[in-house]
């Protein structure tokens, strides 16, 4: 089985974000970048159905040159071999037009990643690779299991779980359970080194959307501590401070 | 500093399992004084164990700089584990790699790579410290075997039930001149007249596994010898050469997590209505720790690129020890001064952090015994 991960360079989960250029550039300075969380869910299941069913795990990735510690990490999980897109991942539609370009190259016959990036957090890209290459995309995908050609899943849907058996190939958005994060172990760091990361070319560079702004949210509020029993004062300023009753 | 995108990647990882496997579990095994084969067995399964060993041995085959590296990441959440694989690599590994014949690396290091087993080193004695030639454990040749007598103390890994053996240091005759031969023998557990002891007590490294060894007419066969007959001395100064890097890296580690704890804390304490980072006298406190954390990891650094790159490092390497336990001990008794009475209450990481770094001043030489190392390499 040859599968697919898709995997995001994002800004550690608890960096500091700030924005340059008049608000419309995200400030790299001093922000460590790791594999989006989610991604990592997407790679730790990969890796897990590698080592029970055989085959091999690709992963790619649309950025520039600085992505590839984060590529490298990701082969030090256990991935086989990697590709990076050369391309600024601007919007969602280049990427995935990116993505499908070369996944369709390789013949997957199961395309992971995560439910979104933790940077836009838009959660288009794999509905719009199954668009593109046909297949069906499902997310978010919280467990899979392989049997033949066939997978088995269940995804979280609006006040419930749905279960679903499916045919390879297909694109799907994953979170967790799906899989425990792996952490890289010294031999995975050493066989890492030596593990090919092909940089190809991006063959869709239009982008459609352009950020105009950046905005922090408002800075949180003072936090009030109301005596337990005292319910009077929380209804209150429920009522008339906070305005929600 | 000479720091590769594969020493960032191995800091990272070190750093996640420390936090997530090591951490949980800290507190609760320093409060029992319980050493954790599980923990030990996980630090295995990360490749901690043989780092610098090459691969055919079973080893990852890794630079100096990434054990470094490796043993400051746990050491800035727990010293206990930091201990484990600080002394099973340098102490345990160390000499039967860099010493012993083909035969002998292959039947031990295997194991001791995967993290199956652990292995010890034991020179000190009860009345032989820093004073290692006073020692006074025999190893007699006779027909054919060697014959131990004697004991050792405070050795680490030389009890739990992980332990596989330890590599001994014996007085094995009188060379020419009448002076002492020492030579180093290994002794494998299980051997008949062979006892070990787990010490109780500690102040620190509660979590680390401490011994007393005990030889009484335990025989081994005359291969256990390790290296030459008579090249006991310099085994052990070798051993201790290397080794002081990674009491180095626990020092620097220890510093590390202790400022990032007082950082935390001056942040989130607030008293006369600001955050108690904000005093003067705090944020002074806490810009000191930082700069002798940069000082002491550039040391320490620039001696393991000696290492890598196959130059003389006894002097930076001692320099380096000192320089890491004695910031380590500064920084920690500062981030207590910090955490103000909280900081001497064990719900605290830093109140064990404060006992943790009492020992690195201590062992593998003591901040005496560096300055008489450096001091002879400066011609005094
Ligand atoms: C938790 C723990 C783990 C250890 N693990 C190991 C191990 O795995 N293997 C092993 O072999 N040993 C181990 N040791 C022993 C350790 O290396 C010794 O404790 C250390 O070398 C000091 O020896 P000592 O305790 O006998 O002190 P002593 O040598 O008696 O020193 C007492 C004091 O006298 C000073 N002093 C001694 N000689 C001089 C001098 N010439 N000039 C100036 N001052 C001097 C010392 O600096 C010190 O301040 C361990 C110790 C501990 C506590």
């Amino acid at each position: 089985m040859k599968i697919l991960v898709c995997i995001t360079h994002v800004p550690d989960t608890t960096s500091k974000i700030a924005f340059t250029d008049d608000n419309t550039k995200f400030d790299k300075n001093g922000v460590q970048f790791i594999i989006g969380p989610y991604d990592d869910y997407a790679l730790a299941r990969a890796v897990e159905l590698k080592e029970a069913h055989g085959g091999s795990v690709t992963v790619l990735n649309v950025g520039t040159a600085e992505t590839e510690p984060t590529i490298r990490k990701a082969l030090a999980i256990g991935a086989d071999d990697a590709i990076r897109v050369d391309a600024e991942p601007l919007d969602s539609y280049s990427v995935a037009r990116n993505i499908a370009h070369y996944a369709k190259e390789g013949a997957y016959d199961l395309i992971l990643m995560g439910r979104e990036s933790i940077d836009f957090n838009s959660g288009l890209v794999h509905g719009m690779v199954g668009e593109l290459l046909n297949l069906p995309s499902f997310s978010p995908v919280m467990q899979l299991d392989i049997e033949g050609d066939t997978a088995k899943m269940s995804r979280e849907i609006e006040g419930g779980k749905e279960f679903l058996e499916v045919k390879l190939p297909f694109v799907a958005g994953c979170q967790e359970p799906i899989a425990e994060w792996k952490i890289p172990n010294m031999r995975g760091i050493m066989t890492a080194r030596t593990k090919p990361l092909n940089v190809v070319p991006a063959t869709e560079e239009t982008v459609q959307v352009s950020a105009e702004k950046f905005e922090l949210p408002p800075e949180k509020g003072e936090v009030k501590l109301v005596d337990p029993e005292n319910p009077a004062e929380l209804v209150n300023l429920l009522n008339n401070e906070a305005k929600v009753l | 500093m000479h720091i590769k995108e594969e020493h960032n990647l191995i800091r990272q990882s070190v750093r996640d399992f420390a936090e997530q496997v090591i951490h949980p579990k800290a507190q609760e095994l320093d409060e029992k004084a319980q050493f954790s084969e599980d923990i030990t067995r996980q630090m295995g399964e990360m490749g901690l164990m043989g780092m610098v060993i090459p691969k055919k041995y079973g080893g990852q085959e890794m630079d100096y700089l990434s054990y470094i590296i490796a043993v400051e990441e746990l050491a800035r959440i727990d010293s206990s584990q930091a201990a484990t694989i600080a002394a099973h690599n340098s102490l345990g590994i160390g000499p039967i790699y860099y010493f012993g014949n083909e035969i002998q690396k292959e039947k031990y290091l295997p194991q001791l790579c995967t993290g199956e087993k652990l292995w010890a080193f034991g020179l000190t004695e009860p009345n032989a410290g820093s004073d290692s030639r006073g020692s006074k454990t025999t190893a007699n040749l006779e027909s054919g075997k060697w014959v131990i007598n004697g004991s050792k103390i405070f050795i680490t890994n030389g009890s739990s039930k992980m332990s596989a053996g330890a590599s001994v240091q014996t007085i094995s005759g009188r060379k020419e001149d009448g002076r002492k031969e020492y030579s180093c023998i290994i002794v494998e557990k299980g051997t008949k007249g062979f006892t070990s002891r787990t010490m109780k007590g500690k102040m620190l490294w509660r979590a680390s596994d401490t011994s007393e060894l005990f030889f009484d007419n335990c025989t081994v066969p005359e291969e256990n010898l390790l290296g030459q007959r008579g090249n006991g001395s310099k085994i052990m100064l070798s051993t201790l050469d290397r080794g002081r890097l990674s009491i180095g890296a626990m020092g620097l580690g220890l510093a590390q997590g202790a400022y990032e704890l007082a950082l935390k804390y001056a942040k989130e304490r607030h008293q006369f209505g600001q955050a108690i980072g904000k005093f003067q006298a705090i944020a002074f406190k806490i810009s000191d720790m930082a700069t002798k954390i940069e000082a002491a990891r550039r040391l320490l650094y620039h001696a393991c690129w000696l290492v890598d790159t196959g130059q003389p490092f006894s002097k930076e390497a001692a320099m380096a020890k000192l320089y890491c336990s004695e910031v380590a001990r500064e920084v920690a008794d500062e981030a207590v001064q910090v955490h103000g009475g909280y900081g001497l209450m064990k719900d605290y990481d830093i109140e064990r952090f404060y006992r943790d770094q009492r020992i690195l001043q201590i062992g593998e030489g003591t901040s005496e015994i560096q300055r008489l190392v450096i001091s002879r390499h400066l011609g005094i």
